[in-house]
């Protein structure tokens, strides 16, 4: 089996979980940036965390031989405070140009407030502005259906976005359709507790198909699972999916996506290298 | 694209749905048994069920709607970062 983990918050997992990602085959991992858990105090903290995300975290990636990918913002939990988030926002063009730099992510909504969705239209016109893609975080559990139609109508209405250049991820059932009848990519994340299970992720790939969809763990500090994505092929496989339509699903098509940054390198012996 | 049988289906995930039936069973008879006042999180949980028996094909994203916000303006302000997992009625 090979995969492409295109949702891992390395920063917060063991060298461990490279080496079990790596055994399992995995071939690339993307770290969007996010919330640590508790609020950053200052701007240099994040300088920091980009610093952490541009350079340290893709030379630990490397003594495993896998390469590492990364997205720049501020999250949406860390975006109440707009004179905060601006000044972090500021330094995103310092970072842009990194070489392991794949775009603007993990942006989104978290409890869908003004300041929320502000912070959320400013990160897509830095997008727009430097031609990056874009990753979304769509928010948690009662707030996602919501959430979803508000990050949809902000991408829409800025008229330089190209759906297919951006993925909306988290979604469940209640949201994917949305997200793919405009046009956009949709990400389902496998979480133990929260969020979609192998099994319904499964469910809706048979549903709407294998096109402009990835599957992530988003694993990360909380509880989560970082083979995930290898668990789910296992049940594919389970589910009589042919070894085509699973690799379609947990190697192309995250591919596919990223290699429209010119800075995602294929994997050798990928069809798209 | 497979096709699976019912019968594979009951295979592959019928001991799993009937563990987590009777947790849920559990769960209620545990609610039950506790003092005090209940909230919003019991009532839409027993909405949400209510699309269990149905013979829908959407039951899943219709529990997800019963449990959703269905508004549709961003709210003044977060004035917490958790999501509690049902919508309490008031924006």
């Amino acid at each position: 089996m090979r995969y492409i983990e295109p949702h891992g918050h390395m920063v917060s997992r063991t060298t461990d979980d490279y080496l079990s990602m790596v055994t399992a085959g995995c071939e690339a991992v993307c770290e969007p940036a996010f919330w640590a858990g508790f609020d950053r105090k200052s701007v240099d903290g994040f300088y920091d965390y980009f610093c952490q995300l541009t350079e340290h975290e893709p030379r630990r990636a490397a003594k495993f031989g896998l390469p590492h990918y990364c997205w720049l913002c501020i999250n949406p939990k860390e975006s109440e405070d707009l004179h905060f988030a601006k000044e972090v926002m500021e330094l995103i063009p310092q970072f842009i140009d990194k070489p392991n730099v794949l775009g603007i992510g993990e942006i989104g909504l978290n409890k869908n407030s003004a300041n929320e969705l502000k912070v959320l239209e400013r990160h897509i016109e830095i997008a727009a502005e430097h031609d990056q893609l874009i990753l979304v975080h769509t928010p948690h559990l009662e707030d996602k259906y919501k959430g979803t139609r508000l990050i949809l109508d902000a991408l829409k209405n800025q008229s330089s976005i190209q759906p297919e250049r951006c993925i909306i991820d988290h979604v469940e059932e209640h949201t994917i359709g949305m997200v793919l009848d405009e046009g956009f990519w949709a990400g389902m994340t496998l979480y133990p507790e929260s969020k979609c299970s192998s099994s319904r992720a499964i469910d809706m790939l048979e549903h709407y198909g294998t096109q402009r969809i990835w599957m992530n763990s988003a694993c990360d500090w909380g509880i989560s699972r970082p083979l995930a994505v290898p668990h789910a092929a296992i049940e594919m496989k389970q589910r009589g999916h042919n070894p085509q339509w699973i690799d379609q699903v947990v190697y192309s098509n995250p591919i596919t996506f990223m290699k429209q940054s010119s800075r995602f390198q294929p994997p050798q012996g990928s069809p798209q290298a | 694209m497979s096709k699976l049988s019912r019968k594979k289906v009951l295979d592959l995930y019928f001991m799993d749905a009937r563990h987590k039936l009777i947790d849920l069973a559990a769960f209620l008879d545990r609610l039950d048994r506790a003092e005090g006042e209940s909230d919003f999180r019991s009532e839409a949980l027993a909405q949400a069920m209510q699309h269990l028996l149905s013979h829908d094909p959407d039951r899943a994203a219709k529990v997800l709607m019963t449990l959703s916000d269905p508004t549709t303006e961003p709210i003044a302000t977060a004035t917490t970062k958790a999501a509690c997992g049902a919508w309490p009625g008031k924006a």
